[in-house]
């Protein structure tokens, strides 16, 4: 992926198997982020393929992206603010609606089965993130942890079968993140999903995670277990910068 | 809150709805029999600007899109219905200059016909410009829209053997009465609202606070801004029709941007996205405008006499416009709807779950 003169990322290469956690890291301005744009299909990339299910989504917008089980939330938070959390989760199910136009206009019973049921599953997501409570709240109003949960509820609810979490930890206390370990770990389980994730507590990271992938400069540099990658040399350098000795 | 007790507020609610659009029948009525021609040119009034600000609403508040350019729908609406109500004799009197093209000059509808051929033409020159102008957005979007609306008028005076340039039509049946109008108007609000409350006009309200978000939410933008658009201009090439037939004379300089200002000073006034909003700053300005004309007569003043001054009101509404934007930028609605729930808040404001 270049940006005019500045190659972001130049040769990345991951392969995802269904219902792993793996942990996407590198130091800042190492192109993590825009990994995912390009997979999410945010940003076009520039050279390389990305294939989803032996389908070829390279060059697919966003929103048909989202349609075939991708989704992700963002690392600088964007929620619609003046949206209630119920209705932040009830915009993901939109894509998935059936009634047509006409069928909302009108109010067709073919319309409000629809609309019920998309309002009991919101519900269900947000009772499992634990929203519950502050579903007719606005989004915007909510404590800041709070929202990092929200983004995850409402990219739950387009059904993906691929989570990207840009950076879920962040701004978190450590309790909130050790229960942000435990959520994902069972909405793993109980979603079958596949989760990549970009983090920057290593703590959560090492925790959470059964495969990392380390990213300098634009360039994959490491691969492997959590214990494979703390003690890589590359890894360190990278973080900490090269150690000269006499 | 068991699921029993919400459809009981929904079938309440509904018999409400019904009550009042019963009411305003019957006000209705009461002006029609003994309202002067005044108080009746005011309603009708009224009615047509809720009509154009409700659908102008639409894209402005609800998808958070700065359209500048429903003048241009609104005249497509008022010449396309004036045309097609007028007899080929009052053609032949009206185009004087150029005479009316061919088939134009034979065409001749009913009322109802006519304005739904306004309010499909508004739509079918919606859908083309729609290309063009959802490409961009922001303040480009607004300068493509805005130049759109420039472009119909700048046509409206140059094709002569259509629009009869700036002689414009006269004589137009007086169709328009209050019963045309506010059903019209109702019929705006009631389609509207059902729309803004449902799952697209959550998807279009998902637009208007983060289209990047939203779009990875599987929202496809393009869709659903199309969908308001071609709606919104519906109702305005309707309005436009309800207009002309109201004025009985139309000419390019009505549908100039001063026109869209209009609704814009509405909207923002009623609060930009709220449906309620847009019916209260209609109304407003509607009645407002010539409750001010009190400002344009002349006054004797402590042994001086100030002369009237035209067009003093449109600088009080100016100033209102710069007070609200300033102290109230949310308007007198902000976002909020109108909801009889609120005449029966007994604490059950609880969200329905099991």
């Amino acid at each position: 992926m270049r940006f005019g003169g500045l190659a972001a990322v130049n040769d990345f290469s991951i392969t995802l198997h269904p219902g792993e956690l793996v942990g996407l890291i590198g130091p800042n301005g190492a192109g993590k982020t825009t990994v995912f744009n390009m997979i999410t299909g945010a940003i076009l990339a520039t050279a390389g393929r990305i294939i989803w299910q032996g389908e070829n989504i390279t060059h697919l917008p966003l929103h048909a992206i989202t349609a075939r089980g991708i989704a992700r939330t963002f690392q600088n938070i964007r929620l619609f603010s003046d949206l209630t959390a119920l209705d932040n989760v009830m915009v993901s199910f939109h894509h998935k609606l059936r009634a047509h136009l006409w069928d909302a206009m009108l109010g067709l019973p073919a319309y409000r089965r629809e609309e019920h049921r998309m309002r009991e599953e919101s519900l269900e997501i947000l009772q499992e993130i634990g929203l519950a409570h502050l579903a007719l709240e606005k989004a915007g109003a909510l404590p800041y942890g709070r929202q990092r949960r929200l983004e995850i509820a409402r990219a739950l609810a387009t059904r993906p079968k691929l989570l990207l979490l840009d950076e879920p930890a962040a701004g978190m206390n450590p309790q909130e993140t050790m229960e942000l370990v435990e959520l994902l770990r069972d909405l793993r389980d109980k979603y079958s999903l596949t989760i990549l994730l970009i983090e920057h507590d290593m703590k959560f990271v090492m925790r959470l995670c059964e495969r990392i992938k380390v990213l300098d400069y634009g360039n994959s540099i490491a691969e492997g277990t959590p214990r494979e990658i703390q003690s890589n040399p590359d890894v360190i350098k990278a973080y900490l910068g090269s150690q000269r000795h006499a | 809150m068991v699921g029993g007790g919400r459809m009981d507020r929904v079938r309440r609610n509904s018999l409400l709805n019904l009550m009042a659009l019963l009411l305003l029948a019957g006000i209705l009525h009461l002006f029609g029999r003994y309202g002067t021609d005044y108080q009746i040119r005011i309603l009708n009034n009224m009615a047509i600007f809720i009509t154009l600000s409700v659908s102008y609403n639409l894209i402005n508040g609800v998808c958070g899109i700065l359209h500048l350019g429903p003048n241009a729908f609104i005249a497509i609406g008022a010449y396309t219905s004036a045309i097609l109500t007028m007899s080929p004799m009052e053609k032949q009197m009206n185009y004087i200059i150029e005479p009316l093209m061919w088939p134009f000059s034979v065409l001749n509808a009913p009322f109802l016909i006519a304005l739904l051929a306004g309010g499909v033409l508004a739509t079918f020159f919606a859908f083309l410009v729609s290309f063009p102008v959802f490409r961009v957005r922001g303040d480009y979007l607004a300068i493509v829209t805005l130049g759109f609306g420039e472009v119909i008028r700048v046509l409206c005076n140059a094709f002569q053997g259509i629009t009869n340039g700036p002689l414009g039509l006269k004589g137009l049946a007086p169709h328009t009465n209050l019963w045309w109008s506010w059903g019209v108007a109702a019929v705006t609000v009631v389609v509207i609202s059902k729309l803004v409350n449902s799952s697209y006009g959550r998807a279009m309200k998902a637009l208007r606070e983060d289209e990047t978000a939203a779009r990875a939410m599987g929202i496809d933008p393009f869709k659903h801004l199309l969908t308001a658009f071609l709606i919104s201009a519906f109702f305005s090439g309707i309005a436009g029709g309800l207009l002309a037939h109201l004025i009985t004379t139309i000419s390019p300089t009505l549908f100039t941007f001063f026109l869209t200002f209009n609704l814009l000073i509405m909207i923002v006034v009623g609060g930009l996205g709220s449906t309620t909003g847009a019916v209260i700053g209609a109304a407003l300005f509607a009645w407002g405008g010539e409750a001010l004309r009190i400002v344009e007569q002349p006054v004797q003043f402590a042994g001086l006499k100030i002369p009237g001054i035209p067009g003093m009101r449109m600088v009080v509404f100016s100033l209102i416009l710069m007070i609200v934007i300033i102290f109230a930028r949310h308007g007198i609605m902000g976002r909020h709807e109108f909801n009889w729930d609120w005449f029966f808040r007994g604490g059950n404001r609880a969200i329905s779950s099991r």
